[in-house]
């Protein structure tokens, strides 16, 4: 089995998520490449040190994404390590290039994947449907397959040792792509991607007023979390898209998911229902978002999230 | 100007699912279906690009059972002025590479100057089947799109929202886009519309008048939905009372302790 990972990297950073995939394919007992792109890439391979990896491929000096480029990248990297899978992370990037590439190899592609088996002749993958009500198992059964994965889904373990791994840089001629990104505008905050990180600390209207959401910043502060919300709040313009978790926002799966005046409608489960422990505070002890709670705090956030905030800061500072 | 825009038919998301007896898709007969969430931003960039631009028509094409011909019809009301059907059993069982070979082959019938999708098809999530379309369609894509600007000499600017930031795109029509939430506000049919709607003919297309039999079968193998699982339920939630302090200070504990995550 060749496993190739494509390592996604977003503000000059490998991307947490695309380490938890190369820490899968090492554990599979297979012959893992993986694929950077973009510039200055000799800065950030020191970080792979830490992985076992066959070989390291760099197509260095592309400053912004466009999916041809990227394709003819992967594709080219397909083709010199042989590979039977392709892995990547579950991200917007991924959604662009990986189906786009798959299909130039005739090549079935799985996204938001929660579960992978390797058997001897074919791939068993889980991805969770319909709104998290249901998770769909497929067989793969073609000679090469592309998944994407779900963020925080898959550990990222190393062991204490460091390779001397080989570095490969691609030259390869590029045809002028057909669209580019020409702009990038950073919104949110770059040191903690929602659908990345280990902590949300998310509001619902329950928060009454946009200026409410600073409590939660404070909540999110001490912990070290990113901040969420649900759709009503990002409609009624409190919040801005970025931060919708939910069917129409962000599908995430953070170790904890702090549930702030949000009622635990049917298209915000889908969003956060995966998460390993869920903390619901709601006034409404018949709210939804109880059945789903791991731990239900029914009282008002005003006089829950300030405590929890101070409680958990008096931690850290005794710490 | 020609564009197409490709609606899918997708289980109401209100809905309950219940499986088939076999538990290898969903029982399909008390479920309502609704015109993907996205597909409505498509459908209303084009009818906008239509407003603006004289001379332009919308088709809309979708492929499935009989519910993607209701979900047409929608279509329709809102103001399209062509509907395409392409008829298939079991719609639920293709995977995305399966759907976009069939897209492709009918919209390679006509010359489209932009293709209109969403950015995915709500209850199955692919986010696939635009990229899908462009590689083999041969032309320019831009996905996650939450503004289209048209430009001359067939260029255009789209603005893509993605984790922690928004890409401007440019690029070369012919192309291939996928409509994000914040593209623009979808209009509901008129009633007007509606009523027209039900007079207007919705051409139809099968495997076999595409010549795509075999090419189906083959593709289709590649992947099989061996079972869908309903969730385990979610081990017992545990109430936590007291008054706000004592609520605290238990949560607290519990998530360091029992939990473990702080
Ligand atoms: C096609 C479609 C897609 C959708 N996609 C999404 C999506 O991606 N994400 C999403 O979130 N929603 C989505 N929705 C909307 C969803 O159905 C709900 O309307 C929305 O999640 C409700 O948001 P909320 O919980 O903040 O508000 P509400 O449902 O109004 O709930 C507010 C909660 O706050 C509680 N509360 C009030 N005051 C306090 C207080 N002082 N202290 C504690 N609790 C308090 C109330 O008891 C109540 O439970 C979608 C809907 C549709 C139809
Ligand atoms: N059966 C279909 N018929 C028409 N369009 C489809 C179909 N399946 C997917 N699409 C289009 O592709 C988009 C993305 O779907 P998906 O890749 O399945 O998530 C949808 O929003 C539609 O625009």
């Amino acid at each position: 089995m060749n496993i190739l990972v494509f390592i996604e990297i977003r503000n000059n950073q490998i991307r947490k998520a695309s380490l938890e995939a190369l820490s899968y394919a090492i554990k599979q007992n297979a012959n893992v490449d993986a694929l950077l792109i973009g510039h200055n890439l000799n800065e950030l391979t020191p970080n792979l040190a830490k992985f076992k990896i066959n070989k390291i491929y760099l197509a260095d000096n592309i400053a912004n994404y466009a999916t041809d480029t990227f394709a003819m990248a992967v594709s080219e990297v397909i083709k010199l390590s042989n590979s039977n899978l392709v892995l990547a992370a579950n991200t917007s990037l991924s959604k662009d290039l990986i189906p786009y590439v798959a299909t130039a190899f005739n090549a079935v592609a799985v996204t938001d994947v929660v579960e992978l088996n390797i058997l001897p002749n074919s791939l068993e993958v889980t991805k969770p449907v319909y709104s998290a009500k249901a998770s769909a198992i497929y067989e793969l059964t073609g000679s090469l397959n592309f998944l994407t994965l779900r963020p925080n889904v898959f550990s990222q373990e190393v062991t204490g040792q460091t390779y001397q791994n080989t570095i490969e840089n691609l030259n390869i001629k590029y045809n002028e792509p057909r669209s580019q990104v020409i702009e990038t505008i950073t919104t949110g905050n770059t040191q903690m991607e929602l659908s990345e990180a280990p902590i949300i600390v998310s509001g619902g209207r329950g928060l009454k007023a946009p200026e409410n959401f600073a409590m939660l910043q404070d909540l999110c502060d001490v912990l070290g979390a990113a901040l969420g919300a649900s759709r009503a709040v990002v409609d009624a313009g409190w919040i801005s898209h970025q931060f919708q978790v939910g069917q129409t926002g962000k599908t995430v799966s953070p170790q904890l998911y702090i549930a702030c005046g949000i009622s635990g409608a049917i298209q915000h489960l889908a969003g956060m229902s995966s998460s390993k422990v869920i903390v619901a505070i709601n006034k409404d002890p018949d709210a939804p978002i109880f059945k789903h709670a791991t731990y239900s705090v029914v009282g008002d956030v005003f006089e829950i999230v300030p405590r929890l905030t101070k409680e958990i800061k008096a931690l850290r500072d005794n710490n | 100007m020609k564009i197409a825009v490709c609606v899918k038919a997708v289980p109401d998301t209100e809905t309950k699912i219940v499986l088939n007896s076999d538990k290898t898709n969903i029982e399909t007969n008390q479920v309502k279906f609704i015109t993907s969430p996205y597909d409505e931003f498509a459908i209303e960039e084009a009818l906008k690009i239509k407003e603006a631009n004289s001379g332009t028509t919308v088709t809309a094409i979708s492929m499935g059972s009989n519910e993607a011909k209701d979900v047409l019809r929608d279509s329709l009301a809102r103001g399209v002025d062509e509907a395409i059907h392409i008829n298939v059993d079991k719609p639920l069982d293709y995977s995305p590479l399966t759907t976009g070979k069939i897209l492709a082959k009918s919209l390679s019938l006509d010359s489209y100057d932009i293709i209109l999708c969403g950015q995915q098809g709500v209850g199955t999530d692919h986010s696939q089947v635009p990229a899908i379309l462009a590689q083999l369609l041969n032309i320019t894509q831009a996905t996650f799109i939450v503004k289209l600007t048209l430009k001359e000499n067939n260029t255009f600017l789209a603005e893509r929202e993605i984790e922690g930031s928004h890409e401007m795109v440019s690029g070369k029509l012919p192309a291939v886009f996928s409509a994000q939430k914040g593209l623009n506000e979808p209009r509901y049919p008129s009633i007007k519309g509606v009523m027209a709607a039900r007079k207007k003919e919705i051409k139809t297309l099968d495997l076999t008048s595409l010549d795509l039999v075999e090419e189906i079968n083959q593709t289709n193998a590649l992947v099989k939905l061996k079972a869908l699982c309903l969730p385990q339920a979610k081990t017992s939630s545990k109430n936590i009372e007291g008054d706000p302090d004592q609520q605290v200070k238990a949560l607290v504990d519990l998530l360091r302790q029992e939990a473990k995550v702080l």
